[in-house]
């Protein structure tokens, strides 16, 4: 298999507060090889956002990298300060957010934003560039796309608006994507749309993608790995259609029980007993043994062991009959 | 028994630019249909889910119900009074204690400097009643502790704020609560406590519930009869089973092929085309014809009547 695009080695995230330090995110490690869309799926606050924040350098203070490596294509970027990270982003991680509308400019018209990007990024012309701007308006499906170069973002629908970020993240032929809940906001035949339309260019161009999103429907269609996270711990990692149908985590397992769809037919859904842990009162041992069904001694007293992939973070996985 | 009643209800809001603004741009008014024309009822009992993308109409039709906008054309009946036209006050007092309703937002519905005992007594205090150890009662019911009546809304997760809702709502004991969008803010584990949570109260006290959500699973398995809306316009109405077995009119089919499955790995979906119109100014005839693969001239022409159809109701010329 080819050399990963990006690899994340037991990352941990620290937010160090008056009342002792946090960890958001604790000791994940997953790799996206080239072409490949892996979905990162987890509830609010399972750490989802934190872990994609923190490869393209966006933690705030005083959340920072406490623990662990970031590589990509190759090369440490964890520590990366300042400028070599600003080049780093949007020539090779674009970035995809969930509100397309704070993530353009409001007074800068959508072509000298595309412009603007591959200007800084690319050794091209600025006719060049704006010609580049053109086909990419093109490729993302807006229709009269040298028209709509001059327009500005409240000139463009939602799902429109989507589109010129998917543009604009892709324009400097990034390597690797971050695409945190991109359809979150939108309506349903806009998000397939809009889901579409980033697995067509990604599968062209061999861009790697990483798609965080709480929506187990989309990470079902759309991805082709899974990372399952809870209280900033990675559950489960595997091929999505392993992951989702015959789960190996208890939490994964209550998860995908628990939508309404999975339990169709029935008077009742199947429901997990209480709620995500905050992050100042994470549980001792495994996180997820207070709301776990199968929660032994063993799980209360032993942090849950590694996950590989294949392998989940649980001391008691369930085992399923082997996918036919 | 119909509980509600909706007939040719519409709702036109006035979305002009100041009248400054009009006469120096020499604008015309403009008005937004925001629902036109629709019509369904309530069985006494049942669970109805009104769905729809966004601009479809579902909250305002949910307003109008509760009486927080009044219809600009037709009548909402509910228990066989118009809220909006009936004189007689005693009346319409009887019937406005029998709605409550519970919102998507659980962080700002509840208001963030009374203690929860106030809030979800409110509805009984308020028309003078007697409310002690009401809410200790309703908490206990809806899953929290007796306990928690002392706390304040910051204190509990968006979960807990939305049994909070769902005690509130009980209080003056309704027969009919209007719940908009009521799980679409929580995580998935919470949501299925929440929905399990509703299915059981609609069982042991009798409720009627109007559900508007857009997320067709849930509608799926919350509702006895879903009203599908489109541009204000209510375009299918059927139980789920049929809904979702054979959708009839071309919207439908649209939106259940375009909704993510949990089983649709790497599904390759032909994405719909275009997006909703602009609402203030709709197209012509069916509101759905530039986007829908049957539409003819007729369509573009004529709007389509909501007509029978087996178990379905559907407003297409072609739907069969």
């Amino acid at each position: 298999m080819a050399d990963p695009v990006l690899s994340i080695r037991n990352l941990s995230v620290d937010i160090p507060t008056r009342r002792g330090t946090v960890k958001p995110v604790e000791d994940v490690s997953y790799d996206i090889h080239p072409g490949e869309i892996l979905g990162v799926v987890g509830e609010s606050g399972a750490g989802k956002s934190m872990a994609g924040n923190a490869v393209i350098g966006l933690l705030n203070r005083p959340a920072h990298i406490a623990q662990g490596e970031i590589w990509l294509n190759g090369q440490r970027i964890d520590q990366l300060k300042g400028d070599a990270m600003r080049r780093l982003r949007g020539k090779e991680i674009g970035m995809i957010f969930q509100d397309p509308l704070t993530s353009l400019n409001p007074l800068l018209r959508i072509g000298d934003q595309l412009t603007e990007t591959m200007l800084t990024h690319l050794r091209i012309s600025p006719a060049e560039a704006e010609r580049r701007a053109v086909a990419a308006l093109d490729e993302v499906g807006i229709p009269g796309a040298a028209e709509r170069l001059n327009s500005y973002p409240h000139e463009f629908s939602g799902g429109m608006r989507q589109r010129v970020v998917i543009a604009l993240a892709l324009c400097a032929e990034p390597s690797l994507v971050i695409a945190d809940e991109p359809t979150t906001a939108l309506d349903v035949s806009v998000q397939a749309q809009i889901i579409a339309l980033l697995k067509r260019l990604c599968r062209e161009r061999g861009t790697a993608v990483m798609l965080i999103t709480h929506d187990m429907g989309v990470i079902a269609e759309a991805a082709d790995r899974v990372a399952v996270m809870y209280a900033g711990r990675l559950a489960e990692l595997g091929p999505v259609r392993t992951v989702l149908t015959h789960p190996s985590h208890p939490y994964t397992d209550g998860l995908m029980a628990s939508t309404p769809l999975a339990s169709r037919g029935q008077r009742r859904l199947r429901q997990i007993p209480g709620a995500m842990p905050r992050l100042d009162a994470i549980p001792e041992g495994c996180a997820f043994h207070p709301r776990c069904p199968f929660a032994a001694d063993r799980c209360r007293a032993a942090p849950a062991p590694t996950v590989t992939d294949g392998q989940a973070a649980c001391w008691f996985p369930i085992v399923q009959e082997k996918v036919s | 028994m119909a509980l509600v009643k909706v007939e040719n209800l519409s709702r036109v809001f006035d979305v002009s630019k100041p009248w400054l603004n009009r006469v120096i741009e020499r604008r015309p008014k403009a008005f937004l249909k925001a629902v036109s024309d629709v019509d369904f009822q309530i069985t006494e009992r049942s669970t109805y889910a009104l769905v729809g993308e966004s601009g479809s109409g579902k909250s305002t039709i949910g307003r109008m119900l509760v009486g927080l906008l009044s219809p600009t054309d037709g009548t909402v009946e509910i228990e066989g009074v118009d809220l909006a036209r009936e004189s007689d006050a005693a009346k319409v007092d009887a019937v406005r204690a029998d709605i409550q309703m519970i919102f998507q937002d659980p962080y700002a519905s509840l208001n963030p400097r009374w203690r929860v005992r106030d809030i979800i007594a409110e509805p009984v205090t308020a028309r003078g009643g007697d409310a002690t150890g009401l809410a200790e009662r309703l908490l206990e019911q809806v899953g929290l502790s007796a306990l928690d009546a002392g706390k304040f809304p910051h204190e509990f997760s968006g979960g807990q704020r939305q049994r909070i809702c769902i005690a509130r709502a009980l209080a003056s004991e309704p027969k009919l609560i209007v719940c908009d969008e009521p799980t679409s803010a929580l995580d998935v584990s919470v949501q299925a406590q929440v929905l399990n949570l509703m299915s059981d109260l609609k069982d042991d006290l009798g409720l009627t519930y109007l559900l508007i959500s857009h997320d067709l699973t849930v509608v799926q398995h919350m509702a006895d009869r879903i009203g599908v809306l489109y541009l204000g316009r209510l375009v299918e109405e059927a139980d789920p089973d049929t809904l979702f077995e054979t959708p009839k009119h071309p919207y439908t089919q649209m939106l259940l092929e375009a909704a993510p499955r949990m089983d649709g790995f790497g599904r390759e979906v032909t994405p719909p085309e275009g997006e909703i119109p602009n609402p203030i100014d709709p197209p012509s005839g069916c509101a759905f014809h530039p986007r829908c693969p049957l539409a003819t001239e007729l369509c573009r022409n004529e709007r389509p009547a909501l007509r029978q159809l087996g178990a379905t109701r559907v407003a297409c010329h072609f739907a069969e």
